[in-house]
Parts: C-alpha cells; structure tokens; sequence
C-alpha cells in the first residue's frame, strides 16, 4: 500500500481534522499531535495495515515555524510497506503523547528526542537524558543551542589546531 | 640425608652436640628451602612461559620470544618487572587479610611439594598419609582465594572469591573420591607406596587397573582442574565477567604471588595424576647406578606429570567456560555419583575378578588406550594433509 | 525465580535479611565492547535487572552533520560504526543520492557492494571471535582476527584505511579498483570459505559453548519487531527479513543469496545461540555475493560528477540498508542549502541495547556477557 492509500484509509477513521496529506519531500501523513497515539494503534493493529515496527522515530527543529516536528517512519514485516508520520508540536510548549504501548522501541527513541530536541512525551516510563549526562543544560539538535563554554569546569573552546 | 645429618652432630662434625631432631628439622628446612628456590619458582615460571607459548602457538600466535632462546627467561624479566611495581592496597580494603591473603595461597601450593615423590629417593618427606596431605594443604588455597575476595573490599573480587570458595569445596569431593579407589588398591596413602605398586609399563599403571580407575582418572583430572581455577572452570577470575575476579584489586608482587601459585598448581596436578594412576618415577631396571636412576626416575616423573601441563593448557586453549550454575550441576549430579560408583566398583573389582584375568583386563585397557592415541594421531595426520591439499599456510613449526 | 532456564524458589529463613548486590559494569569493563555502561542488581550471581546506561561514546555526530555540508560529513560517518564503516559511508551517500535524484555508476554500485560485504565479514568475524572470547575460549578470537587482517590488507589496499575508510562520495566511489585487486580478493574468498567450517568445528559446535548460549535471552520474532531488533538479530528470531533481499537497493538484486534465520537448532528460536549462527551463516553468504561482484564488475566510471557545491533541492529522504549489524535509516531533511538541515541515524545496536533490561531479568551474570555479545553491540554506534 503506498502513502496515498494509506492515507485515504486513516482519513476515513479519523477525518480530515486529523489527518492530512504532505507530499512536499517523501509522501507523509501529518497527524495532530493529540491524536498520534490513536493513529499509531490503528496503523498497528488494521490487519491490511499492520505497521508492526517503528523503524525510526526522529525530531527536526523548525525556528521559522515555531514548531518541532516529530516523524515517524513505520514499516509493516508483515505486509512489507512503509509510510511515513509526521507530528508537529509547538516549539515553546513541545509536548505531546508517547506511543511506547504501540512499539516498545519507542522507549529509547522517545528518550533521545527527549534529550536531543526536547519533546516531552506524555505517558512515557522513563523520560530520562540518554546520551548527554544528566546535568547537561540544553536540548543540542534544537537550531538556536549554543554550546556553553564550560562543563564541569572543562572548557569546550579549543583553540585551532592549525 | 639421615645419613649426613648423623655424620654431622657425630663427633667431630660440624654441628657437634646439637641434638639430632634439631639438626634434622633444620636439614629438612634447608632442603625444602632448596626445593621451593631451586625448583618449584622456577618450575611454577617456567610452566608460565610454557603456557603462553602453547597457548600462542595454538591461537596462531608466536608468544614470547624475545627474553633468552625462544622467549625461555621470559618469566624471569616478568618477576623482576612485577617485583619492581608499587604494591597498592586500596584504601577501603582490609588491609592485613589483603597483604596476607596471597601468601596463603602460595602457601598451599608450596607445601604440596613436601610430599612428591620426583625419584625413589628425591621426596622432601615422605609422609604416611601423603596423599590425605596434599588434599589438605590445596584447601588452604580456597582460605586465601575467599580472603583476597572479601578483603579486596570489591563487589568483582567478593563474586570471584565466592564462586572460588563453592567450586573447590564441591570439586574436592570427586577428586577425593577419585583417590580412593586407588589407595583401595595399594592400602597405603603415601605417595612413593602407590608409586612402589605400580610398575614402569603403561600396564603397571593404575590408568589401565580396571575399568573404574579408568574413569577415576578422568574424573580426578577434571576436579583437579577446575579446584585449580583452570579452563573451563576459570570462573572465579573470568575476565569477561568478573574483570579479573579475587585479584582484581592486586598489583605488583602479591598479583604475581597469585598467578605463581596457579602456574604451581597446575605443575602439582600433572605430577599427583602421574603419581596416583601413571606409575610415578618408575622407570625399567637399566642400571645400578643410584645416581644414574634417579636422574633418569626424576626424568621420566618430569616428563609425565609436565604431559599433563600440556594437556591442561591445550584444553584451556580450546574450551569455553562453564556458567556457574552448570559448573555445580556437573560436579553434584554427574562427577560425584560417578566418582562413588567407581570407589564401590572397584572394591567390588578387588573382591571378584581373579588374578589371571586381571592382567588380561589390563592388558586389553592398555591396548584400548594404545588405540585411542593412534587413532587421534590418525586424525591429526588427516587434518595437516588436507590443510596441504588447499594450499592453506598452517605454522606447524612451534619454533619462531 | 528462573536460574539459568530452572525455576527455582528461593528461601530466606525468616530474621535473614538479604540485600540486592548492585554492580556497576561499565564503562571500563573488559566484555562491554566498547565503553557501555550497564546497572546491574543482583542477588548473587543471578540479576535482578541490567539497565543499560548510554551515552560514552556521544561525539554529537549527527549535530556536526549540520555544520560540515554533504561533502565533508563522509569522513564522519565512518566514526557511527568504525567495526563496519563501510555501510555506514554508503547510507551517507543513498540517502543524499535519494534526496538529490543521482544515478550512479554501475560500476561504483558494484564497487560499494565488494566494498561492504567485505566489511560485513570483517564485522562478523570480530564479532563471531569476540563472542568466543566473553565465553571464555580465547582461541576463536585470534583466529578471527588473523582472517579479518586478510580483509584489512584487502580494503587498505582498495582505499587506504583499515579501519575508517571514507570510501565512497556522493555519487559514487572515491577510487576505482586497484588493478590486481580483483583475483587477490577471490583467492582471499578461496581460502577464508573452509575457514567458516573450521570455525564451527572449533567453537560454533563445541558443549560448553552450546550450553552457554542455548535458551539464554530468548526473544520472540513479536517481541524483536516491537523492538526494533534488526538485523542478525531479528533473523535470530527467526525473521526472513533481510534489507538487501525485501527492499532492494543497490545492485543486490543481481546477486543470488540466501537469508540465514535463527532455527533453534539447539535450544529455543531467538536465543543467543541462534543470533550468532545467524551471522557465522552470513559470512558464508557474502562470500556468495563477493564471488559474484567480483565476477561481474562492468567497465565504466566510478563517480558521477556531483558539484563541489552540493544543495539538494528542499524535502527530506529516509534510506534504510543493511548494514553488519542490521537495518541501518538514515534520514536527512535538506532545506536547499549547502548544509544538511538535519540528519538522523537510526542504528541497529541502539536498538538492541533498549531491550537488554527486559531479556536480562532473571538469567545469571555471566548470560549479561553472552547477551551482549549475542547482539554485536558497538558502543560508539549505539551512542553515535
């Protein structure tokens, strides 16, 4: 089934308040935040659907809009398709629902897009820092992080090798 | 020695009007002194050098070679180097269980060479109940091995000590119970009496007596191993779990102390498993040159009980270790119940079989054995040949 | 309780009080393959739970992926995986082809296909030996890697690196073959095939080894999907799922090959045993590919002409491949500039280690080290 399809089919469950088509780059579905979780459960359990694996989950900053956008990128072992999600949450405010009890992968993915952007996802276990320590200050993949000058007393500026 | 030490506090002597015990015990000091400085260092530094060569070779290395021809002093310059390092005690640890712990575990090897018989005259003593002893004295291993453990104030050393303590507990009983059947056949627990029992030829040896000493051999070289802490039962300094076990914590001297009674020990199991079941020092009637016997019984006890080092490190090459679990469950469920089968079969053996067919069962489990060695030569012979067909570049040459 | 697969009831006298053991393994430890944290709670030798703690290995690579342009972030992509850093040039090089629309060279693609499965046996090798060495036989490790150096000469030879390669570029290869290359590559293949059986009859088949490994950390093909395992690991499961056979790229769907899967010969389908014979099986595959890459490299160039200045147009491009250690995305969002506006690699050890809590509850401390092993995890991929 290809994007188009896929979309026709969440569009009829869920409406169009919903669900929107992006074609702009890879064929996606937009989804309103509030809604991901029911979406992501729908795609996961219609048996012509059957997304059964959260292949990628990743985070993009977007200053110029305000928003953060969230994309998911699904694929189905099953019946062997792939469709693409894509969540825009406010960037002051970036909260929106986890889908861990969907794809329990998204435990750690979640976790990172929490570290690296800062999402908060609601319902989520364990929303921890995973790659940056617990102290760190800051979400790095966000465009306007600027790099402190020190961490524990180490200087991160280095002069030129060269 | 009796002889010289009388010659000594005799008149005229040297020591004239010490009392003879004192004399004696301070002759049997200095010759165990000997012993330990002349032969069991070198011994236990030598088997390390061997290791790693063999274990080189087999992994397709080439293993040390540089310290003296082929690498042989390499054991010296690792001494000197570990003796020169600072000797750290953590802070946290206790600090007189940890200074003291190594030398425990030396101890219990050290004192395992008072009783080997190397020739008919070559034994420190040789005590009547010479193989109770030497399973007495390895206990004190475990007294260290758990003492470092603990004392190492370290989760890692305490897991290793631990597992340490509940493997040689367990493993002692199959070994033990791999003796008996052989002091059931000698009636005597001296080492140079089970020896005397036994003759030069494979069907002298206790190895080819009957069926169950058979297996109690292998069960005994089993337990031997794994009391040693050797692979596939290296749990208790498992590198990949246990970072380095009860020595995690040790440098320097005291970590040598530990390796040192490891390479000793393994010297020790070669030469009690030549003892009990290979027929020892002894050697054919050639000539009756005392001296000449004793370097060639010495000799041929070297030899045997350094066949079994090799044995061991070749299987520490190739075996995977156990879990713990499996470990226990090997020796409480198969090792011990066949052990106790042995000890009553071969009463039941002494009891039964008659004379005559006796040396026919010998003979016949000599040949058995004779066949199995052919048969793995046979195989290794296969296996180089087709290594040639494919042109595949094998190092055979263990000399590089 | 389970103890090593039994149920066992664990008694504690009343007035005994017993407390959890906790251990820190990690950062430093000689089986966590590379610096991988883990927390570990155990009662004794079994544990509790073993939470993995990442994040050592963070050298920020995707956020530099923003500041050095399409270009200049080859090199990088070698430092996600420097076990196998091939695939890992070649998502860098897809996913950018796939945003800007290049065609590349027939022979380039075949170049990156012998490039990559050489890569991949050199993985698994390090992989497969290693594996032997947290179980403790040492043996298989040396003589793993004494063949994988046959790869490093060979890769070295092809682009002169050993370990980080930076290969491949946009649009291609950085260099052609080298002239002779080709047979040394095959008579390499010729020799290493026996090996792969020598390899089973030294350790893959060996009781203790078995032992260890079989009905240890059992994962259901649902639970490996749910999870994302990819790879050898979710074939161990006994997924027929294989990126370069299911969603073709390159020119994999020229070769013929088969898919190994995890069968539970020995134990159960999905447990340690199963996810390493599922890659000793895959080396022998890709020698099976190389031999007819090897066999079938077309005539032409090697590099399309990509500008200096590479914008690709605005929108965004997810690529997924495989890589040694299993189905590797790559996503790129371009807005028009010569900078990449994000880049984001899903990794296959990332993955792996997010269910390690959940398959390490109740099995004994030594199966954390085959658990570990079993998955192939690289710490710098997981923390990238």
């Amino acid at each position: 089934m290809d994007a188009a399809a896929i979309f026709e089919r969440l569009q009829a469950r869920f409406g169009d308040a919903v669900v929107t088509f992006d074609s702009g780059g890879e064929p996606a579905v937009r989804v309103n935040p509030s809604a991901i979780f029911q979406v992501c459960e729908y795609l996961k359990t219609d048996p012509a659907l059957g997304f059964d694996c959260l292949s990628n989950q990743s985070g993009v900053d977007y200053p110029k809009r305000n928003d953060i956008e969230v994309v998911y990128h699904l694929y189905s072992y099953r019946v062997r398709h792939a469709c693409v999600l894509k969540v825009s949450v406010a960037r002051d405010n970036p909260t929106m629902p986890s889908v861990w009890r969907v794809w329990k992968t998204a435990i750690w993915q979640e976790r990172e897009i929490f570290d690296l952007l800062g999402v908060v996802f609601e319902g989520h276990p364990d929303l921890r820092r995973i790659l940056l320590p617990e102290d760190w200050v800051g979400h790095p993949l966000r465009k306007d992080f600027v790099e402190p000058t020190e961490y524990h007393g180490i200087s991160t500026k280095r002069e030129s090798m060269l | 020695m009796k002889q010289l030490v009388l010659q000594l506090t005799g008149e005229g002597g040297l020591l004239a009007g010490v009392p003879y015990p004192l004399a004696a015990a301070l002759a049997m000091l200095l010759f165990g002194a000997i012993v330990v400085f002349v032969f069991v260092l070198p011994v236990a530094g030598v088997t390390s050098w061997l290791e790693r060569r063999v274990w080189a070779r087999i992994q397709s290395r080439v293993g040390p070679n540089r310290v003296g021809p082929q690498g042989f002093l390499q054991w010296l310059a690792d001494g000197i180097k570990n003796m020169l390092k600072e000797d750290i005690i953590p802070t946290a640890a206790d600090r007189i269980l940890f200074s003291i712990a190594p030398y425990l575990v030396v101890i219990g090897f050290i004192a395992t060479f008072a009783v080997i018989p190397f020739s008919s005259a070559l034994v420190i003593a040789d005590l009547n109940i010479g193989i109770l002893y030497v399973t007495a004295v390895t206990g004190l291993v475990v007294v260290g091995v758990l003492m470092a453990g603990w004392a190492s104030n370290n989760k890692w050393s305490l897991l290793g000590g631990i597992r340490s303590a509940a493997q040689i507990v367990s493993y002692e009983i199959p070994a033990a119970l791999s003796i008996f059947p052989i002091v059931l056949l000698t009636g005597t627990l001296s080492m140079q009496g089970i020896i005397q029992a036994q003759g030069w030829a494979p069907w002298h040896w206790f190895l080819f007596h009957n069926p169950f000493t058979f297996t109690a051999f292998f069960i005994f070289f089993v337990a031997a191993l794994a009391e040693g802490n050797r692979t596939p039962f290296d749990l208790p300094e498992a590198e990949s779990e246990l970072v380095a076990g009860f020595c995690t914590e040790y440098s320097g001297m005291r970590y040598l102390l530990f390796f040192l009674a490891e390479w000793g020990n393994l010297y020790v199991i070669g030469a009690i498993v030549t003892t009990l079941f290979l027929g020892g020092w002894q050697v054919p009637h050639v000539t009756d040159n005392p001296f000449v016997l004793a370097v060639l019984q010495f000799g041929v006890f070297f030899l045997k009980s350094y066949f079994w080092v090799f044995i061991a490190m070749w299987v520490r090459a190739t075996l995977p270790r156990v879990r713990v679990d499996q470990l226990m469950s090997l020796c409480w469920l198969y090792m011990v119940p066949i052990a106790i089968v042995n000890l009553v079969g071969t009463a039941i053996w002494m009891m039964v079989v008659p004379a005559g067919l006796d040396r026919v069962v010998q003979m016949l489990m000599t040949l058995g054995g004779a066949a199995i060695v052919v048969g793995f030569f046979g195989r290794v012979r296969f296996h180089l040949r087709r290594a040639k067909l494919r042109d595949v570049d094998y190092y055979y040459n263990p000399i590089i | 309780m389970s103890l090593g697969g039994y149920d066992v009831e664990v008694q504690r006298p009343g007035g005994l009080a017993t407390e959890e053991m906790t251990l820190n393994m990690g950062p430093q430890h000689p089986s966590t393959h590379g610096v991988l944290r883990f927390i570990v709670k155990a009662d004794g030798e079994v544990m509790r739970e073993a939470i993995p703690d990442v994040g050592y290995l963070h050298r920020s690579i995707e956020k530099i992926a923003e500041k050095v342009g399409y270009h200049g972030f080859m090199p990088y992509t070698d430092r996600v995986d420097y076990v196998a850093a091939m695939p890992c040039n070649q998502g860098w090089g897809m996913v950018c082809e796939k945003l800007a629309g290049i065609e590349v060279p027939r022979r380039a693609e075949y170049c990156r296909v012998i490039a990559v499965e050489l890569n991949r046996i050199a993985s698994h090798l390090l992989s497969v030996g290693s594996m032997g060495m947290d179980i403790g036989a040492y043996t298989p490790f040396t003589h793993a890697l004494r063949e994988r150096e046959y790869i490093n000469d060979l890769l070295e030879e092809l682009c002169g690196a050993r370990l980080t390669f930076n290969y491949m570029r946009i649009g291609g290869v950085a260099w052609d073959l080298p002239p002779d290359w080709v047979p040394k590559a095959v008579a390499f293949l010729d020799r290493f095939e026996p090996l792969i059986d020598e390899y089973n009859a030294l350790i893959s088949y060996n009781k203790i080894y078995v032992e260890r490994l079989a009905n240890v950390a059992v994962i259901s093909a649902a639970e490996a999907i749910d999870y994302n395992l990819v790879g050898p690991n979710l074939r161990g499961s006994g997924v027929k799922y294989d990126v370069r056979k299911d969603m073709p790229y390159s020119v994999y769907p020229e070769f013929e090959f088969d898919v190994p899967i995890g069968t539970g010969e020995v134990g159960t389908v999905g447990d340690c045993f199963d996810r390493y014979i599922v890659r000793i099986r895959e080396m022998n595959q890709s020698c099976r590919i190389l031999r007819q890459a090897l066999a079938g490299v077309p005539e032409g160039p090697v590099l399309t002409k990509v500008p200096r200045k590479f914008k690709p147009p605005v929108g965004d491009a997810y690529i997924r491949l495989e890589s040694a250690r299993g189905d590797m995305g790559w996503y790129c969002v371009s807005d028009g500039s010569e900078y990449p506006y994000r880049v984001k690699i899903r990794t296959g050890s990332f993955t792996a280690t997010s269910i390690i809590d959940k398959v390490s509850r109740g099995v004994m401390l030594a199966d954390l080290i085959a658990i570990v092993a079993s998955f192939d995890l690289v710490a710098p991929e997981i923390d990238r």
